[in-house]
């Protein structure tokens, strides 16, 4: 009869916490992939237009990204509502785009320049103007692949 | 009745669920990638350039875009949402020797899908978004014609051609059999779209 009263303690075992660390590492293994990392803070408005007919931008890192809108509400008061560019952190010049591009390939490698695009953010209610002077000064640049980077849904319907 | 306790649970397979859950999100999440409308500026022009050459009015398609945003198509008020239908029957008129073209063979309209040319032209007050509707109007036009002509040809879409082409999955192999077959449908519509600079006012 003994061997069957052997363990005495009424008291419930604790539960491991062997493991908690690696849930706690795969939650952080998961957001960290699945995260993207915004590079700016956009300071424009960008209500990106609507196209169908649309190619995915793979390769983060062979992209430069121009941003153009109209300044967000906090910015309304210093900048007016024009709609202006930005480039990295700041608001920037149609004049400045050609320095900003040399400064992007020089920071990228050698073999990687011919496949750099620059992809225009632009907020749909902007007008043709300022992107086509944008557009002289890619031309300028010698930045020829450009992406209209737009949202996808019926182009004649949401526009 | 002796009282028990309750045993122990083993949590040395937990890791293992922790793996198995991490490698699954893992292949499961896609990273949001951005999407647009790919185009190619043209180079800067050198000064002293040759003239370019005269093309026949006939072979061009103009678009005019103004500031109310308000379309001019070949002289004519259009609609936006008639303007894929009215650039895929320019394109595909195919007058002249052009054995794949199903148009209406308009002595008018355009000679050859490979000598028309689409203009279009913007006005500086043109708003963003028109200009991406109009020009992802007329890319649907092209990819319309060659959607049909790579189905009749190779049964399967241009665009799905082209997907599979862009696919970092596909085989080296697959690609180099894919790639004929795309520039042979882009030889007979390609896409020739111009634009000039947009007028002041």
């Amino acid at each position: 009869m003994s061997k069957f009263n052997k363990k005495k303690s009424g008291d419930l075992p604790a539960i491991s916490t062997a493991s908690l660390p690696d849930i706690v590492f795969m939650l952080l293994f998961f957001f960290m992939v699945a995260t993207t990392m915004r590079e700016t803070t956009l300071m424009v408005k960008n209500n990106l237009p609507t196209a169908n007919q649309v190619e995915k931008l793979d390769k983060k890192d062979l992209i430069m990204y121009i941003y153009a809108g109209k300044p967000v509400d906090r910015y309304q008061g210093t900048y007016g509502t024009s709609a202006k560019i930005q480039l990295n952190d700041k608001f920037a010049d149609v004049g400045e785009i050609q320095d900003f591009i040399y400064q992007e390939r020089a920071s990228k490698r050698e073999e990687l320049v011919p496949f750099l695009t620059t992809a225009l953010k632009v907020d749909g209610d902007s007008k043709m103007g300022l992107i086509s002077d944008i557009k002289q000064e890619l031309r300028k640049a010698n930045a020829l692949k450009i992406n209209y980077v737009t949202k996808s849904g019926d182009a004649v319907k949401m526009n | 009745m002796a009282k028990r306790s309750a045993p122990e649970v083993n949590a040395g397979s937990m890791a293992d669920i922790a793996f198995l859950l991490l490698i699954f999100f893992l292949v499961t999440t896609t990273i949001e990638t951005d999407s647009g409308i790919s185009r190619k500026l043209p180079p800067e022009q050198e000064e002293n350039q040759p003239p370019p050459p005269v093309i026949k009015e006939r072979n061009l398609f103009t678009v005019i875009v103004n500031s109310n945003d308000e379309l001019l198509v070949e002289d004519k008020v259009m609609e936006l949402k008639d303007l894929r239908a009215a650039a895929v029957a320019f394109l595909d008129n195919g007058a002249e020797d052009c054995s794949y073209c199903q148009g209406a063979k308009d002595p008018s309209s355009s000679v050859n899908p490979t000598k028309a040319i689409i203009s279009l032209v913007n006005n500086r007050g043109t708003s963003y978004k028109r200009y991406i509707a109009v020009q992802n109007e007329l890319v649907a036009a092209y990819n319309e014609l060659r959607d049909r002509v790579a189905t009749s040809q190779y049964g399967e879409s241009f665009t799905s051609l082209e997907a599979r082409y862009n696919d970092p999955r596909t085989t080296q192999e697959n690609k180099d059999k894919l790639k004929p077959k795309i520039e042979a449908i882009q030889e007979l519509y390609p896409e020739k779209l111009s634009e000039a600079e947009p007028k002041k006012s």
